[in-house]
């Protein structure tokens, strides 16, 4: 194994050599990994005259002997000598300009970037620089469902910590209730008018249970026909609110979210706050008892502040389609900042877990079963609702 | 005295393949192609060295399978193994849609007809695809064989896929004695498919429909054509080869990281942009750009494939990342390939000053 010292000035002798189109700028590019390897060894020029752009780096690279590259049989001689960019040198300037802050950072700016980034930055560096790799050549896996753990984990769930955390102040009870391994069906109240509940439970169940598992939710048919979300709502790992979905997932083992109340929960009149509504037909317990799967009840507080809608512009939700459009004190009177939810604290207690594995096969077809489990459970989340607000000092504190 | 399969759509690249391929198979006599015109592939078989003692004789019958000629050839060479591969979103030589739609669902209907009249034939494979569970933004992630979707295609090549199982399964009624199967394959791509997806992903920048990226599955021809060669012949022990199944390679891609993979940049465009262009590229003939490639490009499709592992036995040798990895090859290199890319940021971990190190 070389050292990556060692290596770097094994790269540099690399000088990459332009088609006729873009000389100029490769010409630049050759200088300046010139001087980059002036940093790191010895520079070795190996003038190459060759029609096509992307060829040449590679045969200056067989040259100088270098063979760190085993993939360098398959990229031989696929230039078609453009980037990103569209330049026929592109990639001879961008292999340069890679040097070239590489080694000013190993050189004189080392000391400044340490100092401006904290200690450990190259490290951070390189495991950005790695993820950046895996992102842009397509080398990351997503499941079935398009579920997408490196993005979730490392953007997604990465920006909204700190909504939770320090927006919302978010406090997490019970979450010793949620299994470290095999399904489990998460059953919570739906409250404001936009899901931060539903999102801020994924963060709450990522970051509380050891394993930092995934909430795979089961969300409105709304989310996936509007563009944006519903890629963003698939990459999440969730998937349509249908029977079909929710066995699947639990049969793989997965912690499965479900807000039983739908938009008659999320879209409730701020005077209504905190009364549960129907929940639905009880499919969630039909989906619980095929995979005898834990049901766990969970309780969210604050969620129902963030928004207080005191009214509804029901005309104008029919002709956008949308279950409803909120009026708050903020919106739409403030334009975009109406959107801000309002600071409120939050907390989530998750219950004690109803076994559902002690039934028969046939008992998703109970239908009095299923409506006793659903009012259990509906019950459940009401009263542990009530204590908490009971417990609460302040909305906001 | 051996098998007789008739072959129809031998003009195309899948059926020029299976036709090689089940020239091989011992116990078949004589393969009979039929199409509008003869294959320009080697149907000899030979290329993959088992030499002309085990070949099967090939015949070919320039016939048009909407007219009932096709009747008289089944009668005539006894024919008792019918592989029906004449169902495709485009056909040779014209883009019009009504010759598309007649060649599947007329045809289709001609050829069972005079299968229903020829008590020689004991099996029946069709070709059909995924694509009748359509795409739709309302339907489950993952589609099993016996899910009806929501919404049913509501035209173009899905419908006629889907009007053609429904007269494969009346004619499942009528004769119950011969053992129909049908396949429904996901996106088939490989080095020399024409398929539409393969077309698509040679573009050298991919559009794609902002705000989505559909969920994508393919399966590679050479799992196609052993899987078609496997329906059409006797099942082997413990497996079933009449029913309905799904046939797709494991695993998932979604649209941008399969384009990243082969080095293809994408552009994300609104949806009334990318239908425009959709059709102005099949109206100038460049690319055949069905409005339910368009669905399928926007909201993805996966199908589950436990039946056809379990049931009919054949588990697909390429994964859908792997057949994509194969058409890569074969393709010319995208304006970003990934190796590239991977070497500019490996380089770059390498300058950190200690990055490669201890530390």
């Amino acid at each position: 194994m070389t050292s990556a010292r060692e290596q770097a000035a094994d790269e540099a002798k690399v000088i990459p050599i332009s088609g006729r189109r873009a000389g100029g700028r490769a010409r630049g590019g050759a200088q300046r990994a010139a001087r980059a390897a002036g940093a790191g060894g010895d520079a070795v020029t190996v003038p190459l005259p060759s029609p096509v752009a992307g060829d040449a780096p590679q045969a200056a690279e067989a040259d100088a002997g270098t063979d760190r590259d085993p993939d360098r049989g398959t990229d031989r001689g696929t230039g078609t000598g453009a980037t990103r960019a569209g330049t026929g040198a592109g990639q001879g300037v961008a292999e340069a300009l890679a040097g070239a802050v590489g080694s000013a950072l190993a050189g004189p700016l080392g000391g400044l970037a340490e100092r401006a980034l904290g200690k450990g930055w190259e490290r951070r560096a390189a495991d950005g620089l790695g993820f950046l790799r895996r992102r842009l050549t397509g080398d990351y896996p997503v499941d079935e469902f398009g579920f997408d753990p490196e993005l979730t984990e490392k953007v997604l769930l990465t920006a909204l910590r700190p909504v939770a955390e320090k927006y919302f102040r978010l406090e997490v009870r019970g979450a010793e209730h949620l299994p470290t391994e095999g399904g489990a069906l998460v059953v919570a109240n739906h409250s404001g008018v936009l899901p931060w509940d539903a999102v801020m439970t994924q963060v709450a169940i990522h970051d509380h249970t050891p394993t930092q598992r995934h909430l795979r939710m089961l969300a409105a048919d709304l989310v996936f026909v509007l563009p944006g979300f519903n890629e963003l709502a698939r990459k999440a790992g969730h998937t349509l609110a249908c029977s079909e979905d929710a066995q699947r997932l639990l049969e793989l083992g997965e912690i499965v979210g479900v807000w039983p109340e739908g938009f008659k929960g999320i879209g409730k009149p701020f005077a209504e706050r905190y009364k549960l509504q129907r929940f639905g037909r009880g499919g969630f317990v039909s989906s619980a008892l095929k995979a005898g799967v834990p049901i766990i009840p969970c309780s969210i507080m604050g969620a129902e502040e963030t928004y207080p809608m005191i009214g509804n512009a029901r005309t104008v939700a029919r002709l956008l389609g949308l279950p409803y459009v909120p009026v708050t004190p903020t919106f739409p009177w403030l334009g975009p900042l109406g959107v801000l939810p309002l600071p409120t604290k939050w907390t989530i207690q998750f219950g004690e877990p109803i076994p559902t594995d002690g039934y028969p096969p046939e008992a998703a077809d109970d239908p009095m079963l299923v409506f006793n489990l659903t009012d259990q459970v509906r019950e459940t989340v009401q009263h542990t609702l009530y204590r908490l607000l009971v417990q609460r000092r302040s909305v906001f504190f | 005295m051996g098998k007789v399969v008739l072959v129809t759509g031998v003009a195309r690249h899948l059926g020029s393949r299976f036709v090689r391929a089940i020239r091989r198979e011992p116990g078949v006599d004589l393969v009979v192609g039929v199409d509008i015109q003869p294959s320009a592939h080697d149907l000899s078989g030979s290329a993959g060295g088992g030499g002309g003692s085990g070949l099967a004789s090939y015949l070919f019958v320039g016939a048009d399978i909407r007219r009932p000629t096709v009747a008289r050839v089944i009668a005539e060479h006894r024919v008792d193994t019918v592989v029906h591969l004449n169902v495709s979103t485009t056909t040779l030589g014209s883009t019009s849609r009504s010759t598309v739609k007649e060649t599947n669902v007329i045809g289709t209907m001609q050829l069972l007809a005079a299968v229903q009249k020829a008590p020689t034939v004991q099996r029946l494979v069709v070709k059909s695809t995924t694509s009748v569970y359509g795409s739709a933004p309302r339907d489950p992630a993952v589609f099993h064989e016996r899910m009806q979707p929501k919404v049913l295609p509501s035209g173009g090549f899905a419908k006629d896929a889907v009007e053609v199982e429904g007269y494969v399964r009346g004619f499942a009624r009528r004769r119950p004695d011969v053992a129909v199967s049908v396949l429904r394959f996901a996106n088939i791509i490989g080095p020399h498919a024409d398929t539409p997806l393969n077309e698509y992903f040679s573009l050298p920048v991919l559009p794609t429909v902002l705000g989505y990226d559909p969920r994508l599955q393919f399966v590679h021809e050479d799992d196609a054509v052993e899987v078609l060669r496997l329906a059409a012949v006797d099942p082997r022990r413990g497996t079933t080869n009449s029913g309905t199944f799904n046939v797709a390679g494991d695993g998932v891609l979604v649209l941008s990281q399969a384009a990243r993979r082969l080095g293809r940049p994408t552009v994300p465009l609104l949806l009334p942009a990318v239908s425009w262009i959709a059709g102005l590229a099949r109206q100038t003939r460049m690319l055949d750009f069905a409005p339910e490639q368009l669905r399928l490009l926007t909201h993805g499709r996966v199908v589950d494939t436990t039946h056809l592992r379990e049931t009919f036995g054949y588990t697909p040798v390429f994964s859908t990342e792997a057949a994509l990895a194969d058409l890569g090859r074969s393709t010319r290199a995208g304006l970003l390939p990934p190796e590239q890319i991977a070497r500019w940021t490996s380089r770059l971990t390498e300058l950190l000053p200690a990055g490669g190190g201890g530390n």
